[in-house]
């Protein structure tokens, strides 16, 4: 049998629970956002933010007007990675046109371009790209040479008949239809985990202090660990439900399953949150009041999730010591964990090291976070 | 005209009364510059590739040292098996496997077709390609020498293509993220403390103080915009002068008119700012639709990725996000040097759309409340 004092605290634990549950529901504006987030975000990286070549304005200045240039800008135009904009008559509208931002790049053909390549064997074309978006202008260019080499290749194949070329099969593997959808749940689950997690109970908990309420549940029956778990519990749960509406959501909308076991993803996203709201309880033990709380977490955790993680931007392209600042940092690892379980299908064999750092940062930061609420209470 | 210098004066003094706040707005700005810029790249310097020789032909050699050739591609390990090569691609050791299966020289010396296979770790669509675009462009250079052998004297002719970078000669992309992070920097100082700042004055309570004065609707929040577009314009001139002196990025065009195109743009987001801010009661509550509305912006703005590749519907939304006219100023007048002619269009949409959220923010603003 259970002591009587003991279920007595434990109901005194969850009617606490219970009024923090109202606090947030009885906020229905941040409880919509607070789903609709995510939904928002799974849309907009999934259709809207595509890095993929498509319709880039290209303007061409031919100076030859041949046979042979006509055929190389329509193969250009009808590749549909580009459509026409202008075309130029004058080296001097190069500038005028790229500086309005109208086209992209510009494809030149010299004066007498189809008489030289046959007569002479030889001929140039130049590519002017807009460089002030060095991705953009590094695919026009590589798009447009691979267009000529093929047609290189066809009218140099006339002349040489039967011979011999490579020809490469490619298998992309884990992701066949290279979708970016691959790169980026991953990284939203752990951004939406940071925002829910560290920011809402940074904020919470910052708010009871700024309003002087703090001290009023400090001198209630409840201990102050019950008061923080009690804090910590709903968020906890809404992080929690938050996880899978975003697995559910990716599968229904991109048919991306979750290839290796369900339950070890929801067992590290339960580590994770952990994490996140005992770095949640930290901020909140350091400031003072709910902006600094809010700027903390923003730029303390949201920005290094978003941009140093490897979310969006591969850290193996960084310099050398932002592989070694994000390795303190625990998004790079659970990003790891989710795309092998998420999306390669491997077991635990092969995130038990990932799994380690962060269950170790977690141990790390809950300490740190109960000895800061205790000794604020002194 | 008095009434509101008072106002502002009362908002210098309550922002910086907060110490914390008050360093944050211009550490934030130095850090950001530092730390985020050369880190946010989308270049590839580098792929690590695979190969798996079960030819041992001095054509699969050929092959194998125009690989080693490219700066691009490093080629850590030679896997001796398919499963091997595979199993390093599952555990992240590799990117790419090239496999160059056994006949493949022969094929070559009789003038038949090779085959090679390429297997990419595609999880990242967009390096998948890259690196795929990389390779292939080797192994048509590998098939333009054959032909070119096979030739012999014969010429064959050829297209010879040229190319170059205009504005950002060697493709740095610092160059191009830098005016982009100081948008996003200009943008979330003046949206979320702005906003903050109003809502907090519902929170505590204080603004009851103010709506019993006589001082008027448009007066009240001119004075709440003023002081934060004065920060964020100093905070845009430490970004710059950080960008100058650390990163060396070029600045072609005028400041009078990069400073005229942040200004307008802060007009908006602090009008869209205090519009929001009506709606809400509490910080943590305006915090949450404002984050919202400022990562859309942000993602839809073309900071990382071009617009022309989104969908028509996501252009068209596109037409309203003030960000996207921000990203293009900043870019074009500092890279390009274009002048108010090359940017009209984004200027007048600037000042629509901050006259737009203003009035909004002004009649949604009630002293009764």
């Amino acid at each position: 049998m259970r002591d009587p004092e003991k279920i007595k605290i434990m109901k005194r634990f969850l009617g606490f629970v219970r009024k923090e549950f109202l606090h947030i529901f009885r906020d229905f504006r941040t409880l919509i956002i607070l789903f609709g987030l995510p939904a928002a975000m799974i849309v907009i990286f999934g259709y809207v933010v595509s890095t993929d070549l498509k319709n880039a304005d290209i303007a061409f200045l031919d100076l030859s007007k041949d046979d042979i240039t006509t055929d190389l800008s329509d193969r250009i135009c009808s590749s549909g990675f580009f459509s026409r904009t202008d075309d130029l008559s004058r080296y001097g509208d190069i500038d005028r046109i790229l500086k309005k931002g109208k086209a992209k790049a510009v494809v030149i053909f010299g004066e007498h371009f189809g008489r030289d390549l046959i007569s002479l064997g030889e001929a140039n074309v130049s590519i002017i790209a807009d460089g002030s978006e060095p991705n953009t202008a590094t695919l026009v260019v590589n798009y447009i040479t691979a267009i000529i080499s093929d047609f290189n290749q066809q009218y140099a194949g006339k002349m040489v008949a039967g011979a011999p070329v490579i020809r490469p099969e490619v298998r992309m593997f884990y992701n066949p239809a290279l979708q970016s959808q691959y790169m980026f749940v991953p990284g939203v689950i752990t951004m939406i985990m940071i925002l829910v997690c560290a920011l809402m109970t940074s904020i919470t908990l910052t708010r009871e202090k700024e309003f002087g309420t703090m001290e009023v549940l400090l001198v209630s029956p409840l201990k102050p660990a019950q008061i923080i778990l009690g804090k910590v519990t709903p968020y906890f749960i809404l992080s929690f439900i938050n996880v899978n509406l975003i697995i559910l959501l990716s599968w229904l909308i991109f048919k991306l399953p979750v290839k290796g076991s369900f339950f070890l993803l929801l067992a590290e996203s339960m580590l994770y949150i952990l994490l996140s709201l005992s770095l949640g309880i930290l901020i909140s033990s350091v400031s003072k009041t709910m902006q600094q709380a809010i700027f903390a977490s923003l730029l303390g955790l949201m920005l290094p999730t978003v941009l140093l993680s490897g979310f969006i931007f591969p850290i193996e392209n960084m310099p050398k010591i932002y592989d070694w600042i994000s390795a303190i940092l625990p998004p790079r690892y659970f990003i790891v964990v989710i795309k092998n379980i998420m999306i390669k299908g491997t077991g635990s064999g092969f995130v038990w090291k990932e799994t380690l750092i962060l269950a170790g940062m977690t141990f790390l930061f809950l300490t740190a976070a109960i000895r800061s609420f205790k000794t604020r209470l002194q | 005209m008095r009434t509101i210098l008072y106002l502002i004066r009362k908002e210098f003094l309550q922002i910086f009364r907060d110490r914390f706040i008050g360093k944050a707005i211009f550490a934030v700005p130095i850090v950001q510059m530092l730390i985020l810029v050369p880190a946010v790249t989308l270049e590839m310097k580098s792929s690590e590739i695979c190969v798996v020789d079960k030819d041992m032909t001095s054509e699969s050699r050929g092959l194998l040292g125009q690989l080693e050739g490219s700066t691009f591609f490093k080629i850590p390990v030679l896997a001796s098996s398919e499963n091997e090569a595979n199993d390093l691609l599952h555990k992240d050791k590799c990117d790419l496997i090239l496999q160059i299966p056994s006949g493949f020289g022969k094929d070559l010396g009789m003038g038949k077709p090779a085959r090679v296979m390429v297997s990419v770790n595609a999880i990242n669509a967009m390096t998948a390609q890259l690196s795929w675009a990389y390779l292939n462009g080797i192994l048509r250079d590998y098939n333009r020498n054959i032909i070119a052998d096979k030739a012999g004297s014969v010429a064959v002719s050829q297209i010879q293509i040229t190319n170059r970078y205009w504005y950002n000669e060697t493709l740095n992309y610092n160059y191009f993220m830098l005016p982009g992070i100081l948008g996003i920097l200009v943008v979330a100082i003046a949206f979320l403390l702005a906003g903050l700042n109003l809502v907090k004055e519902k929170e505590m309570g204080t603004i009851e103080q103010i709506n019993v004065t006589p001082v008027r609707k448009y007066q009240f929040i001119i004075a709440k915009m003023i002081p934060f577009l004065i920060i964020g314009l100093v905070d845009l001139a430490i970004g710059l002068a950080i960008g100058r002196v650390t990163f060396h990025i070029p600045f072609e065009g005028s400041l009078l008119l990069m400073f005229l195109g942040a200004a307008i743009f802060m007009v908006a987001a602090l009008g869209l700012a205090l519009f929001i801010s009506s709606f809400s009661g509490t910080q943590q509550q305006f915090m949450f639709v404002a984050f919202f509305f400022l990562i859309i912006f942000i993602l839809m703005s073309g900071i990382f990725t071009p617009i022309e590749s989104m969908p028509v519907w996501a252009q068209k939304i596109d037409l309203a996000n003030p960000v996207v006219y921000l990203m293009r100023i900043n870019r074009m007048v500092m890279l390009k040097g274009s002048a108010f002619r090359d940017l009209s269009r984004e200027m007048y949409s600037l000042m629509v759309i901050a006259m737009l959220f203003t009035v909004l923010a002004v009649l949604r603003y009630r002293k009764t409340a």
